[in-house]
């Protein structure tokens, strides 16, 4: 055995790089987004069918988390932030992540229809579709608008989630879908805005890139202005309460006041303070979809003790 | 080359190994869950067999 040999096993993968395909930390939001949905759902399912139901939605987010790990493998390399990745990082083939994404997709597809409904398993095939194919094949290279777009993806999962328990779509839904979909663009610019060198070595056209740092913050400004009435209408729904209701008006003047100071500044006083504020607003953003979807869980628990 | 019990890729290989075979035992009880519930959710069910149910001769007719 020579020591070339050695090496490869060395870097052979585990378990782990596998699984890691799967984008564990976007699986997690996915998993608390889409039980949010079904726990507020007006109907409930089995248990065994809702732990089924939840199962399969993340796995079929993974495997769509796993074919954007084949395609953009390329630019994942090049960029600090993904530059680990099982693929560019030589542990995993492609062609084995294709592979899995496209297993993994089918299997979580049919095993969602039957244990759910065709609906709930008709919109994880959009979703996977939608993320692997027009997001990352098509539009992430192509428009600087590819984080709206992306973000419609990452937003499905609470729909598919309340639609699984009652099998159709309502206002309630469409409304926590609107959150997640106008809240990405805010959350990722202002991310691009500090990590400025990771896009524009990869050339991807982020807007920070394509249009300038001043146009960005502008955006960041309108979808945080735009995000604010949608997510305090959640609140005046059936899954809304006085606790959701607070919370939200509270969380989104913040977050608009944050908006706000981004778009009041400039580069200069961004390099100055190291871009204090903007990563300031990103942290928050992280806490902010968190909060809203956990209060909404606070007033479903009130409501069940009869509290409310 | 001497054949041994434990070759050295059972080592390498030992975390696919072991993943693949739980995340598979677990997917075998889940669908084992998860058709007890569906069965159960139709209902009792019965039919004719070997013995005359007299219960189920007037639906039969």
């Amino acid at each position: 055995m020579t020591d070339a040999n050695l090496t490869d096993f060395d870097n052979e993968a585990g378990f782990g790089d596998y699984f890691a395909l799967l984008k564990p930390r976007v699986m997690s939001l996915v998993v608390f987004t889409a039980l949010v949905g079904m726990l507020v759902a007006p109907t409930t399912l089995h248990p065994i069918e809702a732990l089924s139901a939840i199962l399969f939605i993340a796995i079929g987010a993974g495997a769509s988390g796993a074919l954007n790990m084949w395609w953009d493998a390329d630019i994942d390399a090049v960029m600090a932030r993904t530059s680990k990745r099982s693929v560019p990082a030589g542990k995993v083939q492609p062609g084995e992540a294709l592979a899995i994404g496209l297993a993994l997709s089918v299997m979580s597809v049919i095993m969602l229809a039957l244990a759910t409904n065709w609906l709930a398993a008709g919109l994880l095939a959009f979703t996977i579709f939608f993320y692997a194919v027009i997001y990352t094949m098509w539009l992430k290279r192509w428009t600087p608008q590819n984080i709206v777009i992306g973000g419609a993806a990452g937003a499905f999962p609470p729909m598919i989630g309340w639609v699984a328990v009652t099998g159709s779509i309502s206002v309630e839904s469409v409304l926590m879908f609107a959150l997640i979909l106008m809240w990405t663009p805010p959350h990722f610019w202002a991310l691009a805005l500090f990590l400025r060198k990771d896009y524009d070595n990869a050339g991807v056209p982020m807007l920070t890139v394509t249009h300038g740092r001043r146009i960005t913050r502008n955006h960041i400004m309108i979808y945080t202005v735009l995000l604010a009435p949608v997510a305090v209408g959640l609140g005046l729904t059936s899954v809304g309460g006085p606790v959701y209701l607070a919370g939200a008006i509270l969380m989104n003047l913040w977050f608009v006041k944050g908006a706000f100071e981004i778009w009041r500044r400039d580069e200069d006083m961004a390099e100055a303070d190291k871009y204090k504020t903007e990563k300031a607003f990103f942290k928050f953003s992280i806490f902010y979809l968190f909060l809203h979807f956990g209060l909404i869980l606070v007033d479903l628990t009130l409501r069940g003790l009869g509290v409310l | 080359m001497v054949l041994k019990a434990e070759h050295e890729i059972h080592k390498r290989r030992f975390s696919r190994n072991m993943g693949v075979g739980l995340a598979l035992v677990g997917f075998a009880a889940l669908m084992f869950g998860l058709s007890v519930v569906k069965v159960q959710s139709i209902g009792a069910v019965q039919g004719f067999d070997h013995v005359l149910r007299p219960e189920l001769l007037e639906q039969s007719k």
